[in-house]
């Protein structure tokens, strides 16, 4: 079957500087016009006007049914080039060729007018959008349930709630009902409730075999939602492949050479954080990936993540546990993980420099900042303690996989559940 | 970027660099017609939000200016009008001339009002400014209707002539429409547009026989007047309203003169559009 979106060798080119240069006045155009003759020979200014490209040869097909997730960090070119689709700015070169109507939901609400009323909204945001006003007539009482503004319908939005209007906004732009629906970042706002029941309908947009672009930071969502991801780094096309794939690769590959980029050893033997009564028994903490990959960046929750703890023992020992515990940025403890707690462990006398190995097989933190703290016992009293020997990001993921990011909380508590046939029977 | 609508085509759109000269798209502009409406409907709904007189200031404009040239051209310096009363013959000037500065106003500060929409959206950004424009034509209705009053008020005579008063209507509409076009597309990229606006229409006031009889312009300087398509289209509002005596050499100047200005904002504003999104 043929693509639905054919993008080839798409090029955006913006000169440095331009928008002071063009965004100025009448007298900035005359003096520029003449002074034009001298500056031409004076090669500063012509330095000035080097191109900035912010999509360079992008080739991309896009098939019917498709999902695709674009990511990168920000200014690699993602909005730009839905802005070249949705026909908001021309490209400087190479060309796109789209089949179907485009939906485009470059930010929700835009062409809200804050004089009017939800229902006059609705009609005129539908029109920018590109609906007929016959179409918004059939669909119009299924926005409004949707939207959960009813009450407030004839109320000016500019009385709106934030949230009330996002709502509002997203409920219109979810029935716009497009061939191909162009998404950007607009799942930053609302509640949760709200977010989930609009991934649900683009999600049943998807599967209606129509096609999504989505835009966003939210690398949790690009892997529930889509089905295929594109990493974008510097206006260049990285990465195409499966969504979970390009969330991977981004993580590794674009976020890291990025200013997050941290070394995975943590020098341990001048640690600011050690208690102070104790002598540096603990040398270095290793941080790593499930497979071993040195952990420069962040973590997402539900990783795996493995810890080597390296310390020294000055005498033969047999009895000797490491432990590592994760705290919040205010020094609330949220778990330890200790060898104490491993069954299978037998080991001889050790003495010198050793490691130990902690794998965390799902990391089981709510998204946000940790601490984590690092400890040495011996013989079941403990001689070294560091409070804050390195902090981890734990980025959003969708941990249990029904799209939902949980943000409450510290740990991510494994649970099931299921609805009772009958209030007896839980009992029974 | 172009936009094909080929029945032997299998691609709906092709996106590609333009430059220069763009055609209009009239396929386009009748897909979105119905935007068209919706923009006029806003711009008419929100222009009197919150305010206390409403849709009366439609006819309190050139009420009140009826009144002051009205006292101050009867009393202070007189002029002598066509024939007609002196408050009629300067209300039938204001009608057309009111709406013309207001169109202008709004026009041409329509594009960069609706930045937030250029930016995120893509439309015919071309129903931006004819839609502040047509949204006036409300008002110009009002006035004329008011118009009526006040000439069964003088006990004037409507005559046949007034079939005509469209014509005029229409190109009041293409001379605010089409400097609108230009002027709002220039003030994407150069705001000091919005400062040459509100000047120019007070000298333009003075340059057209709005409170002066065309009679009295000296006849060597009588064509250069009438390229002044706003001189002409107040004449003919006075000849289709008050049955005044025309000079149709003027009235047809300003015709042709408003629909070449009209047709000049089409295509300037089709190829300084381009660049609205980049620089706005």
């Amino acid at each position: 079957m043929d693509p639905v979106i054919e993008i080839r060798n798409l090029s955006k080119s913006y000169r440095l500087g331009e928008r002071s240069q063009l965004y100025g006045s009448f007298r900035e155009a005359m003096i520029r016009g003449i002074t034009a003759p001298f500056t031409r020979r004076n090669g500063k200014g012509r330095a000035a006007r080097e191109p900035f490209w912010a999509v360079r040869d992008i080739n991309v097909d896009v098939h019917q049914g498709d999902t695709i997730g674009i990511i990168g960090s920000n200014g690699a070119g993602k909005s730009t080039i839905l802005k070249i689709i949705s026909r908001i700015t021309d490209p400087s070169s190479g060309e796109i060729r789209v089949r179907g109507r485009i939906g485009s939901l470059l930010e929700v609400g835009t062409g809200f007018h804050p004089e009017l009323t939800g229902r006059e909204n609705v009609y005129l945001n539908g029109a920018i959008l590109g609906m007929k006003k016959t179409e918004i007539q059939a669909k119009f009482d299924e926005i409004v349930n949707f939207s959960g503004v009813g009450p407030f319908l004839d109320t000016p939005v500019k009385r709106y709630s934030s949230g009330m209007y996002v709502r509002l906004a997203f409920a219109i732009a979810a029935h716009l009902d497009p061939e191909i629906l162009i998404v950007d970042e607009v799942l930053a706002v609302g509640d949760v409730a709200f977010q989930k029941k609009c991934l649900g309908k683009m999600a049943e947009a998807s599967s209606r075999s129509r096609t999504l672009l989505f835009v966003s930071h939210n690398l949790a969502a690009v892997e529930s939602l889509c089905n295929r991801g594109i990493v974008l780094q510097h206006g260049r096309l990285v990465f195409d492949g499966s969504s979970k794939d390009a969330v991977q690769f981004y993580l590794h590959n674009v976020e890291e050479s990025g200013a997050g980029a941290r070394s995975h050893v943590v020098d341990l033997t001048g640690a600011p954080g050690r208690v102070r009564k104790y002598e540096p028994h603990l040398k270095r903490l290793e941080l790593y990936h499930g497979d071993g990959r040195p952990l420069t960046g962040d973590v997402r929750a539900g990783e795996p993540l493995r810890a080597v703890v390296v310390f020294d023992l000055e005498h033969p020992c047999m009895s000797f546990d490491a432990s590592i515990a994760f705290d919040t940025p205010t020094g609330q403890r949220v778990c330890t993980a200790h060898s104490a707690y491993e069954p299978d462990r037998e080991h001889e006398e050790r003495i010198g420099e050793q490691s130990f190995v902690c794998d965390i097989p799902s990391l089981p933190l709510v998204p946000g900042e940790y601490k984590i703290g690092v400890g040495l016992d011996i013989g079941g009293c403990e001689v070294d303690w560091i409070d804050g020997a390195a902090s981890l990001t734990v980025l959003k993921s969708d941990y249990y996989g029904t799209g939902v990011i949980p943000t409450k909380g510290h740990f991510l508590l494994d649970n099931r559940w299921s609805l009772a046939h009958e209030t007896s029977e839980v009992y029974s | 970027m172009q936009y094909f609508r080929q029945s032997m085509s299998s691609f709906d759109l092709v996106i590609k660099p333009r430059g220069g000269w763009q055609p209009i798209d009239v396929h386009e502009l009748w897909r979105y017609r119905e935007l068209l409406g919706f923009l006029v409907w806003r711009d008419i709904k929100v222009r009197y939000k919150q305010t206390l007189l409403g849709g009366g200031w439609a006819v309190l404009q050139p009420l009140i200016g009826m009144l002051v040239f009205g006292t101050l051209f009867t009393t202070v310096a007189p002029i002598r009008s066509d024939g007609s009363p002196y408050p009629l013959f300067v209300f039938a000037g204001l009608a057309p001339w009111t709406f013309f500065a207001n169109a202008l106003g709004l026009a041409s500060n329509s594009l960069v009002g609706s930045e937030h929409m250029i930016r995120k959206i893509y439309f015919p950004r071309i129903f931006v400014p004819l839609g502040a424009t047509f949204a006036l034509g409300l008002d110009m209705l009002i006035s004329v209707a008011f118009m009526g009053l006040v000439m069964a008020y003088y006990r004037w005579p409507v005559s046949p002539k007034i079939c005509l008063l469209p014509i005029f209507i229409a190109s009041c509409f293409l001379i605010a429409g089409g400097l609108g076009l230009i002027l709002s597309a220039l003030n994407v990229r150069y705001r000091d547009v919005k400062y040459v606006v509100p000047f120019f229409t007070q000298m333009a006031f003075f340059l057209t026989p709005v409170i002066y009889p065309l009679r009295n312009v000296p006849p060597r300087l009588k064509m250069l007047v009438g390229l002044n398509p706003m001189a002409g289209t107040v004449e003919g509002f006075r000849y289709a309203l008050l049955g005044s005596p025309a000079s149709w050499d003027v009235i047809w100047t300003s015709l042709i003169v408003s629909v070449v200005i009209f047709v000049i904002g089409l295509y300037s504003f089709r190829r300084l559009e381009l660049t609205f999104a980049d620089l706005i």
